[in-house]
Order: C-alpha cells, then sequence, then structure tokens
C-alpha cells in the first residue's frame, strides 16, 4: 500500500474527493508518522489527535451524506505556534504564555477549520518568531530532517521540518523577515510568503505588524498555491488586508508546470549573490537560471542599490514595532505571572519579574533594542532612518518590476548550519536572512522553491539549497507560475521529488 | 503648605495662561478599535473582545461612527479636518492599559487649528483657539482594595475593570489661553461648559460630567506680564466639574503666586484636586521624563476622510447652542440682559418649550424666571427639576389669557400642579378657582361694600377716583379673590354714576 505520507496535498485531496481513501485514515497516518519520528525531530509543540481526528470523522461523514467540500476538506495540516487556536496552546515558543489557551480563532484557523481541515498540531518556532534556527524556542530544538544535527532554519523550523520528515502534508507558516522562506529552503520544502495584506494577520502573534505575513509551507508548489488561496482575501478584522480578490494562483501553479515560460522576463538581483554565498549556494542557483532559461525565461541582471542596508533598516524596524507588540505580556491578563521574590508586590514589579522570567534573551535583546530606537531623541536617527530606508527599498523593487516580472536570488545564503554554531553570534545569524528581508520591508510575495543538494562546507552529507522568486505586490501567481516550471523540470532531471533523497529516519 | 496669594492681589500681580485638555467619550454604540458594545454600569469585564483585552494576535479596526462624531467636533469647533492622518501608539506600562500601549494620535490629529468663542456670565465674550481635536482610546478602570483611602497605596490588592478599555475618545487641546486676566478662572469654566453644551447639541456624546462623560486636566501658568515669556505650568488631571475647573484655576493662581513670591520656582508637575478641601496637591514630576516613544501604528491604515464627506457632515451639522441663543434672542425680543439670565438660569429649552405649548415669549419668561424661579431656589433644585412641565405653564398661562383665571389664582393653581394634583384646568375644576365671572353675586358684593364705606362713595361722586381702589379691594375680599378686578371696577363705577 502506498504511504499517503509521502503523498503531496493535491494528490490526496483528489484521492479524498474520489473516495479513495478518508479522512480518519489520513489524519491517523500522520499522527502515527508524528508518533515514530517526531522524538528525533521534534516539529511540534503540541499534538491534538482527538480534535485532529473528530475533524476527519466529521467531515468523512459530510462527504458521505453528498456534501459539497472545499478542494482541502480532510487533509490534515499543522499550524505554527504563532497562530492563534481556540482551546488549543498557543505558545509562540515562548515561556511567557505557557499554558494559555486561546479563546478564539485566528481568521485562518477559522478557514482552515471551516474547510474541514484537520489540525493535527501546533508546530515549534524561534520564541515570539525571532529567529533563523529555531534555536531561540523555549521548548527545545526542532531538527533538521536531512541531517539532525542541524538546524530546520527559523524561525518557522517546526513547520518546514514537519513537511520535510513527512509528518503532515500542509503547514502555516508567517515570514517576518524570511521565516517561512528560510526554513523552505534548507529542509528542502516549498514556502511562500504572499503580498503583505493578502493573508489576514488577525489572530497572529504580532511580532512586527508591519512585516509579519502569514503563508502556506508545503512539499510542492501547486499545495502551496491550494493552502494560499484558502487562507488569503479580505478580512475586516485586519485593517490592512487588502479588499480585493486574490489572482488564480492554483491555475498559475498548473499553467507554470506545463513547462513553458516564453515572455517572462526574469531578473537576477546583483546583491543578492556572489560574496558571503556558499560555494554550493551559488552554484546550483545559476544552474535553475538555465533551467529557467531552456523554459523560455529571459534572465537578465537587476541591481537593487540599497538593499545592502536592508538589514540594518530591518533591525531597527522590527525590534521597535517588537518592543511595543510584546508590552502586553505583562502576567496581568493571560499567560505566566511571576511575582518578584522578594520585595512587595506592585503590578510593576510582577510585570517585571513576569518578563525577565518570561522571555528569552533574544526576545530581551531585540525589545532592548527596539526602546532604545523609539526613544525620545534616538527616534529620527533610528528608526526615522529605516523607514527612510525602506522606502528607498521599495523603490528599488518598483524600478526592478519596471524591467522585469520577477527576481530571483538564492533564498538563504548558506545551506542548514549545525545546531549551536551561530547561537551566541547574534550577527552572523541575522545574515541568513539577508535574501529574504527586502521582500517583507516593501511588503511583496517570494517563494522558495528547493532546487539541489550541496555539501556543508565543511563536508559531509549533502544538503538543500532554495530557490527564491520574488513577484509585486498583487502578483503572487507569478511566484507561482515561475515556482511550478522550475520545481517540474528539476524534477524530471532528478527523478522525482527532492525529499525522496532525504535520509529515512526513525 | 505654602500660605496662598489672595487672588485679587495675584492677578494684579500675575497675569495668568490657561491652557485645557478636554477629553469627551463618545456615545457610539461599540468601542473605538472593536465591536464590544458599550453601556453604562454593566458588570465588570463584560464588554470586552480579544481586541479590547489586548489579547495576543487581536487587530484594530477604527471605529467609522468615532471618526464622524471627531469630524463633528472638529467642524463645531470651527478646525481644519485633516486629509490624512494617522494614529499612533502610546507605550507605557499600567495594568489597565490592556496592550500597554494607548492607540491615539499623536502628530497627525484628525482636526486642527480652530477656536471657540465662550461668553462669560456677564456677556463677556473670549475667543479660546483650539490646537488641536485627537482621536484615542479610554483605559480601563483600577479600583484598589482594601487599606482606608481607596487609592493604590496601602491596598490590599487591585481590580481592573476593562468595560471602559477602548471606548471612544476625543481629546480637544487648547492653545495657550491669553489675555484672560482676573476672568481666566471663570473663563475655564465658561469653556469647559461650552463644549459640554456642544457635544450635546451634536448628540456625540451624553456628556455627562458627574460619569466621566467629560473630563478635564487644567494647565496653568502664571508671568509677570503679558509681555513676558510663558511662565512654568502645572497640570492638574481629571476635573470632573465646571465648578471644580473654576476652583482649580482660581486655586493655582493663588498658589504659583505664592510659591513665586518666595522666590521658588514653579515645578513643571502634574497635580491632583481635592474637591474636599479645594487645593490641588502634587503627583507625578514630568521633569522624570516620561519617554511614551510614539510611533505610527502599524495596524492601521491612515484615516482619510473624503472632502465630499467632511462637507456632508458640515452641512449636516445641527444648530449650535451659541447660534441658538442668539436666534432665540431675537425671535423672542429679550433685552441682552434678560437673555443672559435665561441662559445662567438654565432656562432655554424651557422657555423655548413652553412658548412652543402657546404662551407668548413674555409669559414664559415672567413664569420661569419669577415664581418658578423663586420656587426652585426655595427647594434647591434646577428650574427643569421642578415637577411642571413647559405645556403645563402654556395651559396655565391659556386659562389666564381667556380671563378665566387671574394672575393671583394662577399662583394658586401653580401650587396645585407642583402638588402633583395635575394638570392646570383639573386644578381649577378641583379647586373650584375658575373666575367669578356672572355679574350677579358681583353685584351684590359690590352693594354691599358700597353701603359700607359711604365716605369713598362721595369722594368718587365729587370726581377724585382714586379711593376707589379701596372698595375693589372690599369686593375682592367678599369674592376670595375669584373676582375679576377689571370687571368689578367697572361695575363699581357705573354704580356710582347711576
Amino acid at each position: 500500500m502506498t504511504d499517503l505520507t509521502r503523498l503531496s496535498a493535491a494528490v490526496l485531496a483528489e484521492k479524498l474527493r474520489a473516495r479513495e481513501i478518508t479522512s480518519v485514515d489520513l489524519t491517523q497516518a500522520f499522527l502515527d508518522r508524528i508518533v515514530s519520528v517526531d522524538g528525533a525531530i521534534h516539529a511540534f509543540l503540541h499534538v491534538d489527535a482527538d480534535a485532529a481526528l473528530a475533524t476527519a470523522r466529521d467531515v468523512d461523514a459530510r462527504r458521505e451524506a453528498g456534501e459539497d467540500l472545499h478542494p482541502l476538506a480532510g487533509v490534515p495540516i499543522a499550524v505554527k505556534d504563532v497562530v492563534v487556536t481556540k482551546g488549543q496552546p498557543s505558545t509562540a515558543g515562548s515561556k511567557i504564555l505557557e499554558g494559555w489557551i486561546p479563546p478564539y480563532d485566528a481568521t485562518l484557523v477559522e478557514k482552515i477549520r471551516a474547510a474541514g481541515m484537520p489540525i493535527l498540531g501546533k508546530t515549534n518556532m524561534d520564541e515570539f518568531a525571532m529567529g533563523s534556527s529555531t534555536e531561540h524556542s523555549a521548548y527545545g530544538n526542532t531538527h533538521n530532517p536531512w541531517d539532525l544535527e542541524r538546524i530546520p532554519g527559523g524561525s518557522g523550523g517546526g513547520s518546514a521540518a514537519a513537511l520535510a520528515s513527512f509528518e503532515a502534508p500542509l503547514a502555516i507558516g508567517t515570514d517576518t523577515g524570511g521565516s517561512i522562506r528560510q526554513p523552505g529552503a534548507v529542509t528542502g520544502t516549498v514556502g511562500v510568503k504572499p503580498t503583505y495584506g493578502s493573508v489576514s494577520r488577525y489572530g497572529l502573534i504580532a511580532l512586527a505588524s508591519s512585516l509579519d505575513q502569514a503563508g502556506p509551507v508545503t512539499r510542492t508548489v501547486l499545495d502551496s498555491a491550494l493552502l494560499h488561496e484558502l487562507i488569503g482575501g479580505h478580512d475586516p478584522r485586519d485593517s490592512t488586508s487588502i479588499d480585493e480578490p486574490l489572482p488564480d494562483l492554483v491555475e498559475a501553479a498548473r499553467q507554470g508546470a506545463a513547462g513553458d515560460l516564453s515572455g517572462v522576463r526574469v531578473g537576477v538581483v546583483t546583491e543578492l549573490q556572489g560574496e558571503g554565498y556558499q560555494e554550493g549556494v551559488q552554484a546550483r542557483f545559476d544552474e535553475s537560471l538555465d533551467i529557467l532559461r531552456a523554459a523560455g525565461a529571459e534572465v537578465v541582471e537587476v541591481s537593487c542599490p540599497h538593499f545592502e542596508y536592508a538589514l540594518a533598516a530591518y533591525y531597527l524596524i522590527l525590534p521597535a514595532e517588537a518592543s511595543s507588540n510584546l508590552a502586553k505580556f505583562d502576567g496581568m491578563r493571560f499567560g505566566l505571572r511571576v511575582e518578584p521574590e522578594e520585595g512587595p508586590v506592585t503590578a510593576e514589579r510582577v510585570m517585571a519579574a513576569t518578563r525577565g522570567a518570561g522571555f528569552g534573551d533574544e526576545v530581551k535583546r531585540r525589545i532592548i533594542l527596539g526602546t532604545y530606537a523609539l526613544s525620545a531623541g534616538y527616534y529620527d536617527a533610528y528608526y526615522g532612518s529605516a523607514q527612510k530606508v525602506r522606502t528607498l527599498i521599495q523603490q528599488d523593487f518598483d524600478a526592478a518590476f519596471g524591467q522585469v516580472d520577477v527576481l530571483v536570488s538564492p533564498t538563504a545564503p548558506t545551506t542548514a548550519f549545525r545546531l549551536g554554531e551561530k547561537l551566541d553570534d547574534p550577527l552572523a545569524m541575522y545574515l541568513n536572512d539577508v535574501a529574504t528581508i527586502p521582500a517583507n520591508l516593501a511588503g511583496i510575495p517570494g517563494i522558495s522553491v528547493p532546487n539541489g543538494l550541496t555539501a556543508p562546507p565543511e563536508g559531509g552529507a549533502e544538503l538543500p539549497t532554495g530557490f527564491q522568486i520574488l513577484a509585486p505586490a498583487k502578483a503572487d501567481d507569478r511566484l507561482y507560475r515561475v515556482g511550478a516550471a522550475l520545481e517540474a523540470a528539476l524534477e524530471k532531471s532528478w527523478g522525482g521529488p527532492l525529499l525522496d533523497r532525504a535520509p529515512e529516519l526513525g | 503648605m505654602t500660605q496662598l496669594v489672595d487672588y485679587a492681589d495675584a492677578v494684579r500681580r500675575f497675569d495668568p495662561v490657561l491652557g485645557i485638555e478636554v477629553h469627551v467619550e463618545l456615545g457610539t454604540r461599540t468601542k473605538m478599535f472593536c465591536a464590544a458594545e458599550v453601556e453604562f454600569g454593566g458588570e465588570p469585564n463584560t464588554q470586552t473582545t480579544p481586541v479590547s483585552l489586548g489579547l495576543p494576535g487581536a487587530l484594530p479596526v477604527v471605529n467609522g461612527t468615532a471618526v464622524e462624531y471627531a469630524i463633528r467636533i472638529g467642524l463645531a469647533l470651527n478646525c481644519q479636518i485633516a486629509e490624512s492622518c494617522r494614529f499612533a501608539r502610546k507605550n507605557y506600562f499600567y495594568p489597565d492599559v490592556p496592550k500597554n500601549f494607548q492607540t491615539s494620535q499623536y502628530d497627525e490629529p484628525i482636526a486642527f487649528d480652530g477656536w471657540l468663542d465662550v461668553e462669560l456670565e456677564d456677556g463677556t465674550v473670549h475667543r479660546v483657539e483650539i490646537e488641536r481635536a485627537h482621536m484615542e482610546e479610554d483605559a480601563g478602570k483600577n479600583t484598589h482594595v482594601g487599606g482606608t483611602t481607596g487609592r493604590i497605596h496601602g491596598a490590599e490588592y487591585s481590580l481592573v475593570d476593562y468595560n471602559r478599555a477602548g471606548i471612544p475618545l476625543v481629546e480637544i487641546v487648547t492653545k495657550p489661553i491669553t489675555g484672560a486676566g482676573d476672568r481666566a478662572p471663570e473663563v475655564a469654566r465658561a469653556y469647559v461648559q461650552a463644549l459640554r453644551d456642544i457635544f450635546r447639541a451634536l448628540d456625540v456624546s451624553e456628556a455627562r460630567m458627574e460619569r466621566g462623560n467629560v473630563r478635564a486636566d487644567v494647565n496653568v501658568s502664571l508671568r509677570p506680564t503679558a509681555e513676558d515669556p510663558l511662565g512654568t505650568r502645572t497640570e492638574t488631571k481629571n476635573v470632573n466639574s465646571f465648578r471644580s475647573v473654576e476652583r482649580v484655576v482660581r486655586h493655582e493662581i493663588s498658589r504659583q503666586a505664592a510659591v513665586l513670591d518666595a522666590g521658588d520656582a514653579i515645578v513643571q508637575e502634574t497635580r491632583h484636586w481635592h474637591e474636599d478641601t479645594g487645593v490641588t496637591t502634587s503627583g507625578r514630576v514630568k521633569s522624570d521624563a516620561e519617554d511614551y516613544r510614539y510611533f505610527p501604528e502599524p495596524d492601521l491604515v491612515p484615516v482619510e476622510p473624503s472632502r465630499e464627506w467632511v462637507e456632508e457632515i458640515r452641512s449636516t451639522l445641527p444648530e449650535l447652542p451659541q447660534a441658538r441663543r442668539r436666534r432665540l434672542q431675537i425671535e423672542w425680543g429679550y433685552a441682552d440682559a434678560e437673555m443672559r439670565d435665561v441662559v445662567n438660569a438654565g432656562a432655554v429649552e424651557l422657555i423655548e418649550s413652553t412658548v412652543a405649548a402657546g404662551a407668548t415669549p413674555a409669559a414664559a419668561r415672567k413664569w420661569w424666571m419669577g415664581e418658578l424661579a423663586r420656587r426652585a431656589k426655595q427647594d434647591e433644585v434646577e428650574l427643569a427639576e421642578l415637577p411642571i412641565t413647559p405645556a403645563q405653564i402654556g395651559e396655565l398661562q391659556r386659562l389666564v389669557d381667556d380671563g378665566r383665571i387671574n394672575d393671583k389664582i394662577a399662583r394658586q393653581v401653580l401650587d396645585g400642579v407642583l402638588a402633583g394634583e395635575g394638570d392646570p384646568e383639573a386644578v381649577v375644576t378641583a379647586r373650584g378657582l375658575e373666575v367669578v365671572s356672572d355679574d350677579g353675586p358681583l353685584l351684590a358684593a359690590i352693594d354691599e361694600a358700597l353701603a359700607a364705606q359711604p365716605d369713598v362713595v362721595e369722594k368718587v361722586r365729587g370726581g377724585n377716583q382714586g379711593p376707589v381702589g379701596a372698595i375693589i379691594g372690599a369686593v375682592m375680599k367678599a369674592t376670595k379673590g375669584q373676582a375679576d378686578a377689571k370687571r368689578v371696577r367697572e361695575l363699581i363705577l357705573e354704580r356710582i354714576g347711576s
């Protein structure tokens, strides 16, 4: 019998629709897989088998009754722990939210439930999505299925690792500076950061409001399109939500998979390659460009001169917004509450003790940075300047998209590094997101598609690399068209999905 | 404590400058940024949503009605309305602020650069320049339990009610109010009162001071003369009645004058007003640098009221209290002083309704500003609180005009109405107060009176009509005041002449 867990969501959905399989069997298969491999991977912080199976039973019954169901009905999904789920823990990887059970669902979770998709559980992440390795989770590391001694990327390492280890067919991630795309690159999975405002942020525990965006984490480009269409669309509860219909993403993915990119102009960003990019990463990238050319695309080089300031601007804007967004965690209304060990128990001292005990070092570091950047006398120099850089980066993109349809780069400069390797060097850690951050600053969409393997510089087994495609705001369909074309050509050359080459687990 | 300087002395030697910040809670159905319904007096923490509790993941959405109300207020205060304005986060940790930041407007208020002409009790008009009117959300309410004072010090624990958290507020900030001199306290009071009247006329708030719908922060500073630069100011927070606004200004002028006389500097600080003792005491010192780390609220898009919408709102603004008073004064033909008395007595609406009920403006004023004002004062209540309606006054006056009762009887009817005996008609009937208009019984009474006073009759016959009053008096006495005095006079003269 076929191992259901290795099939794509699109295929599983088809089998469910054809009543070849039931959602209960499918959900149970993934729950079993979680039991057998998650001890080694630790992708999940919380697994709710009963709730998932209850949803599966319900959707099977509705299908049996002939109800008109969503195309993804019955396909299980994992949700990053930064997204609130009613009645299920939602910790954002932080001790400060340990034990908190949200009384409401995020809009995208409502959509998932309404579609009849069993939620397997909540996935691990860097605390409050601050990090590129998931090592900043308060609940332990997640391991990269390609090499258990290595990081799965971050902040959404849990969702990416769950997909790469076949513990789930779909997952939700969030991407503030690359937290969907970079884990996708280092685990050989697909991740999409949609246009800012195209997926509701209502119910996402905010890191940086102007940068955060939820999106699909999958094993195929088509699966991402299917999930993106489900979770996207206008939400009156999010003021920054775009009040326009999404482009036809699934159609774009299907069109791209046919392999013809004639007339598509592809821009290679000069500033996002070369120095600082691992040799093998650059080699795989160059090979992918050849594939795009072969498919009929015109590939040119474009310069985005202000990208060199992107990382610096990002590390002012993000901490500034985060310092304010994270102020609500104070022990007064929900989550952890710690009273001072000695001295009077005043509100201020309880807040201080709670935050001192509940936040990890990286979170404290960024709160301090952000508080400083917003302080009187420093605001203009830091936050103000960063906003100006942001405008310049947006202008770089505008100019570039005047010449080309999509921009491309390696998703991450390196393959997965070893656990602990960069933990004491925040700046080295931050550099992982150098290629993904500009899209967040400009609010444009991006996808990471697995584009090969390469040995890490220090030697050892080969690890995945990722190919990033960026498109103008609200033109997310271009990601799917180009991404699916690349994916199809690569899988043809490999003779199957990249993940088939990952080591067996368990 | 420093001895206060006598007020008259203080304002003779110093020029007071005021700045007033008024917060008004808007009477919208739901909160500023979420759909939690707002109702006064609900059980604690029942009027909340994930948004107004500041739960993780919740996002704000601007209440369109609140924006419309803010624009109404801005227009009524002769302000410019911003074409685009943003909200900002004011960051500070306090348990009654659920997100530990207040969503407010900082450098981009929705309304700015306005003015309001404020009329004092004697008719003097003082123009108050408006700096800005901006939108923000209210905080929750802390209750400190245990201890004796109800204050946080000495309390065993504190409870927070988030029902109020997120209620829309508009804060109206004046430019420095100068040139008021010794009348600064009156100007302050009249300004806040005028705002309250405007909020009610605009129907944007119940504007009940006692419920905290309207709260004023009063800034006061002194300088030697109007030519000197502004002095250091103090800000007295949460002053919740018109009278207190006036008293705070008066007190601060006397207190600051004393500090300056002693050669000390005024400390820029927040002060608390004590209603019972009539003094302010030092609160937070501003110089310990509160840094609110304002930055534009990234969860909200800019508010961009279209010019068409603003003009539509402008065209539907109701008549404002001052314009209305001016119109009514002309319509009623009252002298300036008369109108002022009516306004000060809070009788404008009462008279308006009484006129609508058929009374002449003069008659309506005579009743409300005369007999009824006397009764209200006697009972220590407001005019509007008397148990009598403008419609009843209209009916009473109609009875007089129709000659069915006279003025003197009318007062008895008034007694009846105030005593809850029903409408004037009913009181007249029940008490049998109708004027005696049948001449028969009158003539009998007149003949009796004439017979009793032959000397008077002689004098009148001799052409001296002066003493006829004595006979009228006797007749009225005999008829217990129910006779029409005019008719009695006619009959007496007829009798004597015949």
